[in-house]
Order: structure tokens, then C-alpha cells, then sequence
């Protein structure tokens, strides 16, 4: 848990827990702060409990214990309506039946604005996601894009302070997702609004957010930067989640300090450190990512443990390269290595030796 | 597929300074590049140099051969037992060849009468009608034309039973004063050789025709039968009236007695017609220049018996068989019916009538139809509306929720359909009688005093009450079906925007629902104007619709014409309102799932 967000809090979940059918726990005692202007990321495979949090914050579902706060009120016995939280929907949910300008000045209007002030905040709002030309179009003419930036508007229109996304870029081809990313935080920042986004994307968690929970199993496995997520896994689900991952499965047989030296399934030795293993005697899973992995001699640390390797399959990614290896009787190691002038090609069949500085070794749970 | 290419294009033509998002729009309208040929004008040629369109023709038709095959049966079925019938009743509610099959001198010869003057129409009409009428009462038709003129002159079938009894008295008067004369005339024998060729004698074979195709009008069966009579050319010149007849009497003694012509003793009316031909001006002459077979006989005939015939003329007789003849409106309703096709059934269906002087409206008393049609569509909209308001919310809640309880109930609103609609409708009997479940309720709790129980049965209450009951199903289905592709989200979406549920619900579902309105609407409102059994059981006399009138010309009036014209303004105004509708709300607003 960020402590630094804790005391600021705008919005806060104390101890929820959500069950639908009295028998399990959707989401199992969840504590959450987040900061006003923060860009907070749900992620989290399907069924984590995220979206579940999420329609919670809305008020689509309510918690079956805890607290939420929004602000410091508790809003647990709000309506939907009445909290003032913008929403995009996974679908946009724009109203087919009415044109762009109407979906957008529909909260403005049932806030009872004036007809003056509603033109003049949609135009704003319509500019804002570059759709100004389209106010008189219906949602069915508009391409998937046009939607999502529309549905955007139409959540920020009534200058809401939160703004909850619920895998809001799904259904968009992978370059126009990209793009969109971009955009949405890049309007977040500007307005300055906080944003809580659901998604089971972990590259759209990792690109947009200031901070990402990683959901798993109801609970929150792990709550951090995007970096610090990526390179510090605090567990093997958080590890094996983000990114590619090398996994080895070993026994902690000797601790020192911020290092443990693992023996491996096959007894060979290696570094690692030691993340969440209590002793010597531990089952553990090991995780090296592969764009870590070196197999020039000169690079690594002059004391560190080497494993023997054999190339099985060497794949050109264009800026990459990809190879498969065999290592600790294991067939799929992965080394990515960057398409530079000096960068070896491997052959299959080769052998070699790979090593890695004990640092980005992680000793994780099995 | 045209308006998303074509906001794709104007996206990208739009002035957008930002890169990254001119960039997007070229993307989603990159797939919108010409195809392949067509840029060069002219037909786009298929890789063999044929025509694109032809080639693709070609390679669609064993395709469409193949569909129309499948879907042959049904499209004849439907054809041959559905389509086939209603224009059949769409024909008989204009056509009316009855009158001029049955009567086709009398029609032709009355054309020229003026209804409108004070003059009975002249004798040759009676001539003619006597000859028609005669044929007819031997086929045993006249009653028939009676059924069908007496729909629009009351009293007509009741004349044309009684005269056509009658009508063998008037030959009979001159047959007794032949026969009396000389007993030749009693031989069929001599009658079939005086009117008919033997050897090379010339004849008249297009006459016996004529009255062969006049009987096949008359029975409506084709008569291919064999006569075995020719007439005679010239007999046919000195007694023209008696050729006819006797022609007459052959053909049918012929094709529907199946007798021998030569056998059968001419009937009454070849009597009358000889003596009518032997009265005639210029007959004596014409007589005396006849040397064919029975010349002796007419010539004896001519001097001794004519003399001795009663004066009398078919005028006469008819109207003392009936004074109705003497009647004006008789012979104008005849007039006005004389053509093969009438506006007569459609004006009688609403309240006109076709008399000698035009179009006019029905006496008061005997004006029903409009007024059916007028509480047929009220009645209607009020059960379509009722359908609705209960309908709805029970659609709702269907969609709403959990597939298992959702299930459950989608039976119960099944359950109507799977019973029997006459237990249904007598169910409603049971319930609403004044001696019924809901009047004891009533009366137990007080609120109604014993002695005036309410009527809820017999009339229109009861009608509406049980047809929207039984055509709620129809309502709620299409509600249901379209209720259920409206994704949560969508209020979910209205109330994170901060509207209230009411306003969600009556801003954005409602109006997404009302496709099912409109489907739900248009079912309800059609099966409702056509009902029949409900109505039947349960509408008395103030709950009928205009559907029991039509069964009750067809099954017990059996006016099929009347029946017809009615169930063809049904139709229309049917047609009407869905032509209204789409004007309105517009056809492809609705959804029926």
C-alpha cells in the first residue's frame, strides 16, 4: 500500500467485500486509496473481482461489507446517480436513439442547465476529443473510434472529478487502442481528474496509469508504479501476469543477506534475490525476464552462476530477436536480445552458457 | 457499410492538425479503396472477358434455383389453399352473373325500360321473362336468383318461388285447345320432326349451341353431353319463338334428363310459344309459304284452334299469378342487378343501397354495418391498449431478470397459448356471469348489493376483457424479444450521468423499447378486428364485432357476395392503418425478434 496516498485520499476502499451469492467472495476484503489526479489502474484477469470493485465505486452493485468513501463521505447508500462519477461503458453505451450533441447534453440536462450553457459545454467537450463536426450524427454512423471518443466526451461533459473506464478501448483494432491510450491520458492529465480504469490488458495498464493493482482471486495481489510492477514483482502471479517471464523451479539452499542461492530442479546453482522466501528448505519459483538474460561471458558479473543452454529455435521479430532454449531440462526459456549491429544470431543446436546479475533474479513464491 | 466509409472519408478531409489522429482516421478508411477494374469506366469484365454481372448471375442462379425449390411446396400450398380462396371471395363480392345468367332475354330486353317513369316495363319483357323463367324453374334455379334479389328488394323470393310453380298453367291453356283440335300435337314424335332436320334439310345446329352454353351459365356445369337434335332452318323462320323454345326444352330434356329428345313431350312452354308465333302479325303468311314437315298441321292449326286460344298475354298472366309484378321497385331492383358485376354488396356493407334512382342511404332501422366497423375499431384499440399497459411491465420484468426466474415465468405467459381458446373464453363466462365468481366476491365483500350485480358478460366489457387476456402473449413476446437485446448498460450509463431512474428509464429504455411497442401493437390491433369466437361467446349483442356479422352471412344467410365485400373493406381498412403506421412511426421501427 502507497502510504503517500492514504491520508489525501479522494477515493477509498475500507475492508469491502462483495459476495453475489452468500457462498463466495467476489472481492475479498479490499483496501484501496487513491489520490486525487491519480490514474489508477485495475488489472487483472477476467473474473479477478475488478470489474466487481469497479461497479461498486459506481454504485451499480453494492458492497456486501465495508466501506467506500468518495472525498472522505461514505457513499455506500448513494444511488448511482446522484455521485457524480463519470462512466465509460466497454460498449460506450451511447444512446442509439440520440444524435451525438443529444448524448452529450443529456447531463447536462438533467442537471437542468441552460439550453445556452449545455450548446456551449458540448461544443467544448466535442472539440476536446476533435469531434466537433459530428454533434449531429447518430452513434450507428460513427466507426468504433468515433464512439469511444464520443462516449469520452460524454462521461467528462458534466466535469466530473472521477472518471471510472471499464475496459473502455476492448473492442478497437490494436493500433487505434494505442492511439486511444495515448489520447485518454493524455486528457486525464490536462483536466486533472482521476481516473479509475478496469482493463485485462496489462501493456494499456502499464502505458497508462500512474499506479496499477494487480487483481487476482478478489484480492489485490500487488499495488504499484507500472516500473516497479514490472521489475520488482512482489509474487509469482504479479510475475508471471506482466510480461514474459522465465520461471524455474528450485530449492533455497543457502540465504545471505539480499542474495539466496537457489539449486535448481537438475542441481544447478544459481543467484537470485530473495523476494518472498522465508529460509533455506524453500519450494520457490524463480522468474528472469528474458530481455535480462545475457549470454556474453563479458557482461556479467565476474562471480555469477552460469547455466548451460542449447538453442532450439531462433525467431527474427524485426526489432528483436527471439530464441528458444533448453535450460535446467527446461524447453522454454526465452531470450529476447535487441537487433543491434553487434548482436549474435544463434543457430540451433548451439550451446552455450546464459547467466544474469543476481539482481534481476527474483526467488518468488512457488 | 456506406455511411461508416463515408464518415471514415470525411474524417480524413476534415483540417485535424494532430497527427496522431489524422492518422487513426486514415486507418479506419483505408479499406474503402476502389476495387479492382472499376476505375476505368465501363462494365468491370470477369477474368474470362464476360461482363462481371453476368458472370455473377450465372454462378448465382443454381443457387436461387435451388431456394425457390425448397420453398416450392409451401408457395403452392399457400397459393392453391390460401391466396386462391381470397380472391375468390374478393370476386364474388362484386360479381352478380346470377341475374343475367338466369334471366338473359328478360335483362337484355329490360335494358331499354326507364325505371324512373310510371309505366310498367312493355309485354315483351313478360314474354321474355316467361321463356327464362321457365327454363329456369326446371332447373330448379329461379328460387336461387329469388334468394339473391331478395337481399336487396324484400319479397322477391317469395315471388319468383310462387310464379315459377305456376308457370306450365299458361301453356297449358293453349296445349289443351291444340291438343283438343287434333291429337298430333300430343306426339312427341311429330314434334320432334316438325322442329327438327331429317335428312338434307338445312339446319340450325348454332341454336341448339346457344342453349347449350346457356344451360352450362344457368347449372354451372359444362354440358358436353350429346342432343340428338338438330333444329330445323326453316321451321325456325315461320315460328322463331317456338324454335327457341323448343330448343330449349330439347337441350335440357338432353344433357340433364339424359332422355331421347324424339320421346319426350314438349313442355307448356313450346305451347304458349307456338301460340304466340301462330298469333303473331304475318304468320298466316308464313304458314302458307311452309311446305316442311308438319306444314298440314300449323296450317290446320292456324284456322281452327287459333281462333278458339283465350285472350290473354304473359302480362296478364303474370300479374295475376302475383300483383308484386305490378310492382315498379320489383322490376327496378331487377334492372339494377342486370349487370355481371355490381357495387351492390359493398354499398349494402355500408348501409347504402343501389335503387332504380342511384346510391342512396339504407332506411334507418336497417343501417348495422357502419356502425359494427366503428366498434369493431374501438374495441380493437381499447384491447390493443389495455395489451400494452399490461404487457409492458410484465416484458420488463422478463427481461430483467435471472434467466431461471425469467424462464419460469415466460411459461405462465405461455400457459394461455397451450390451452384451449374455447375453455379460455368460457372461463371468462364462468368468472364474470352475474351469478359468477367475481359478482359473489363482490357481493360477499359488500361492495355490490346482491340485488344489482354488475354485468360484465354479453357485452362490451366481457369482449374486452377476455380478448385481452387472450392476446396478451402477442403483445408481450415481441416486447419481450426486443426488451432483451437492450444491453443494462444503457440506464446503467443514463444514471452514471446522473439521471434519475425515472428519467433513465423514460429518456433511453422506453424509447429503445418502442420497436416492440410498435410490433406487439400491430399483432394485437390486426388478430383483434378479425376475432370471431371470442366475441361469438362472450359479446352479446353490444360486444360483437364485424367478423361475427361476415360468419353469420356466410354460414346462415349464405349471402357470400355481402360476406365477401365486407371482409374485402376489413382487409382494406386494415391495409389503411399499416399504411398509417409506417407513415408514423415508420415499418422498419418495428421488431418482431
Amino acid at each position: 500500500m502507497d502510504a503517500s496516498a492514504s491520508d489525501g485520499a479522494f477515493v477509498e476502499f475500507d475492508r469491502v467485500q462483495k459476495s453475489y451469492d452468500g457462498e463466495t467472495l467476489v472481492v475479498k476484503d479490499l483496501n484501496l486509496a487513491i489520490g486525487k489526479g491519480e490514474f489508477l489502474t485495475m488489472l487483472g484477469p477476467s473474473g479477478s473481482g475488478k470489474t466487481t470493485c469497479l461497479m461498486m465505486l459506481a454504485g451499480f452493485e453494492t458492497a456486501t461489507h465495508g466501506e467506500i468513501r468518495l472525498g472522505g463521505k461514505e457513499i455506500n447508500n448513494i444511488p448511482p446517480h446522484k455521485r457524480g462519477i463519470g462512466m465509460v461503458f466497454q460498449n460506450y453505451a451511447l444512446f442509439p436513439h440520440m444524435t451525438v450533441a443529444e448524448n452529450l447534453a443529456f447531463p447536462l440536462e438533467v442537471r437542468n442547465m441552460s439550453k445556452s450553457e449545455r450548446e456551449q459545454k458540448v461544443k467544448r467537450a466535442l472539440d476536446m476529443v476533435q469531434m466537433g463536426d459530428f454533434g449531429g450524427r447518430r452513434p450507428a454512423q460513427l466507426s468504433g473510434g468515433q464512439q469511444q471518443r464520443i462516449a469520452l466526451a460524454r462521461a467528462l461533459v458534466f466535469e466530473a472529478e472521477l472518471v471510472l473506464m471499464d475496459e473502455p478501448l476492448g473492442a478497437l483494432d490494436k493500433q487505434l487502442r494505442e492511439h486511444m491510450q495515448f489520447e485518454i491520458k493524455h486528457i486525464a492529465d490536462n483536466l486533472g481528474i482521476t481516473v479509475v480504469y478496469v482493463t485485462h490488458d496489462q501493456t494499456e495498464a502499464l502505458t497508462m496509469s500512474d499506479r496499477v493493482a494487480v487483481f487476482n482471486d478478489g484480492k489485490i495481489q500487488q499495488l504499484a508504479p507500472p516500473d516497479e510492477l514490472y521489475e520488482s514483482p512482489e509474487n509469482s502471479f504479479v510475475a508471471q501476469f506482466i510480461g514474459e517471464n522465465n520461471t524455474l523451479m528450485g530449492k533455497v539452499t543457502k540465504m545471505n543477506g539480499d542474495r539466496a542461492e537457489v539449486t535448481l530442479d537438475d542441481g544447478e546453482v544459481i543467484d537470485t534475490v530473495p523476494v518472498n522466501v522465508n529460509g533455506v528448505g524453500d519450494r520457490t519459483l524463480v522468474s528472469i525476464r528474458p530481455e535480462r538474460v545475457e549470454f556474453n561471458r563479458d557482461r556479467l558479473p565476474a562471480d555469477a552462476h552460469t547455466l548451460k543452454a542449447e538453442v532450439l529455435e531462433f525467431i527474427y521479430m524485426g526489432d528483436i530477436y527471439r530464441t528458444r532454449l533448453r535450460v535446467a531440462g527446461k524447453d522454454d526459456f526465452i531470450v529476447k536480445t535487441r537487433n543491434a549491429p553487434d548482436q549474435r544470431r544463434l543457430t540451433p543446436g548451439e550451446k552455450l552458457e546464459i547467466g544474469w546479475r543476481p539482481e534481476d533474479c527474483r526467488a518468488l513464491d512457488a | 457499410m456506406s455511411k461508416l466509409s463515408s464518415t471514415g472519408e470525411q474524417t480524413a478531409d476534415a483540417p485535424t492538425p494532430e497527427d496522431a489522429f489524422h492518422e487513426s482516421a486514415t486507418l479506419e478508411g483505408r479499406d474503402k479503396e476502389p476495387p479492382h477494374g472499376s476505375g476505368e469506366g465501363g462494365p468491370v469484365l470477369a477474368a474470362d472477358g464476360t461482363p462481371l454481372k453476368r458472370s455473377l448471375q450465372r454462378a448465382l442462379r443454381r443457387e436461387k434455383l435451388r431456394a425457390l425449390g425448397l420453398i416450392a411446396p409451401l408457395l403452392i400450398f399457400v397459393l392453391v389453399t390460401f391466396i386462391a380462396p381470397i380472391a375468390d371471395m374478393l370476386f364474388r363480392s362484386v360479381e352478380n352473373q346470377i341475374v343475367s345468367d338466369t334471366l338473359p332475354e328478360t335483362t337484355a330486353t329490360l335494358q331499354s325500360w326507364d325505371s324512373a317513369g310510371d309505366d310498367l316495363p312493355p309485354e315483351a319483357v313478360f314474354e321474355a321473362l316467361y321463356y327464362d323463367l321457365f327454363l329456369a324453374s326446371e332447373a330448379k334455379r329461379h328460387t336461387r336468383l329469388g334468394t339473391r334479389l331478395n337481399y336487396e328488394e324484400t319479397g322477391l323470393s317469395s315471388l319468383f318461388r310462387s310464379t315459377g310453380r305456376s308457370l306450365d298453367d299458361y301453356g297449358e291453356l293453349f296445349q289443351d285447345v291444340l291438343e283438343d283440335h287434333d291429337e298430333i300435337w300430343e306426339s312427341a314424335g311429330f314434334w320432334y320432326e316438325m322442329m327438327g332436320t331429317t335428312g338434307d334439310e338445312p339446319g340450325q345446329p348454332e341454336l341448339i349451341e346457344a342453349q347449350r352454353d346457356r344451360l352450362e351459365a344457368l347449372t354451372g356445369e359444362r354440358q358436353t353431353g350429346e342432343i340428338g337434335f338438330v333444329p330445323a332452318a326453316a321451321i325456325g323462320e315461320v315460328l322463331p319463338r317456338t324454335a327457341d323454345a323448343y330448343a330449349a326444352f330439347a337441350a335440357y330434356a338432353a344433357l340433364e334428363d339424359g332422355d331421347t329428345v324424339a320421346e319426350e313431350e314438349p313442355w307448356e312452354a313450346v305451347f304458349a310459344a307456338l301460340a304466340s308465333d301462330l298469333r303473331r302479325d304475318g304468320a298466316a303468311e308464313a304458314i302458307a309459304g311452309y311446305d316442311g314437315d308438319g306444314a298440314e298441321e300449323l296450317q290446320a292449326a292456324l284456322e281452327q284452334a287459333v281462333p278458339e286460344f283465350p285472350e290473354t298475354t304473359y302480362r296478364e298472366f303474370f300479374l295475376e299469378e302475383d300483383e308484386d309484378w305490378g310492382s315498379l321497385d320489383a322490376w327496378g331492383t331487377i334492372q339494377a342487378y342486370s349487370p355481371s358485376f355490381t357495387p351492390g354488396y359493398f354499398l349494402n356493407a355500408v348501409d347504402l343501397e343501389l335503387t332504380a334512382d342511384g346510391v342512396s342511404a339504407k332506411p334507418e332501422g336497417q343501417q348495422i354495418y357502419v356502425l359494427l366497423f366503428q366498434r369493431t375499431l374501438f374495441m380493437s384499440l381499447v384491447i390493443m391498449g389495455s395489451c400494452v399497459l399490461l404487457g409492458y411491465p410484465v416484458a420488463y420484468l422478463l427481461s430483467n431478470l435471472p434467466m431461471r426466474v425469467s424462464n419460469l415465468l415466460m411459461i405462465l405467459v405461455l400457459l394461455p397459448f397451450w390451452t384451449s381458446l374455447l375453455v379460455r373464453t368460457s372461463a371468462w363466462k364462468v368468472l364474470l356471469q352475474q351469478q359468477g365468481v367475481i359478482n359473489d366476491i363482490l357481493v360477499w365483500l359488500g361492495l355490490v348489493a346482491d340485488d344489482a350485480r354488475l354485468v360484465m358478460i354479453n357485452n362490451q366489457f366481457g369482449t374486452i376483457v377476455a380478448m385481452t387476456h387472450i392476446l396478451l402473449p402477442f403483445m408481450i413476446l415481441p416486447l419481450y424479444s426486443v426488451m432483451k437485446t437492450i444491453p443494462p448498460s444503457y440506464v446503467r450509463a443514463a444514471k452514471s450521468l446522473g439521471a434519475t431512474p425515472w428519467t433513465s428509464f423514460w429518456r433511453v429504455y422506453f424509447p429503445q423499447s418502442i420497436p416492440g411497442i410498435g410490433a406487439g401493437c400491430i399483432l394485437v390491433f390486426i388478430l383483434a378486428i378479425g376475432y370471431y369466437i371470442t366475441p361469438e361467446l362472450v359479446g352479446g349483442t353490444t360486444g360483437t364485432f364485424i367478423s361475427n356479422r361476415i360468419a353469420y352471412h356466410i354460414s346462415s344467410s349464405l349471402n357470400w357476395g355481402l360476406a365477401a365485400a365486407l371482409g374485402t373493406i376489413l382487409l382494406a381498412v386494415v391495409l389503411i392503418l399499416y399504411w398509417v403506421y409506417d407513415k408514423i412511426v415508420g415499418i422498419d421501427n418495428v421488431s418482431l425478434g
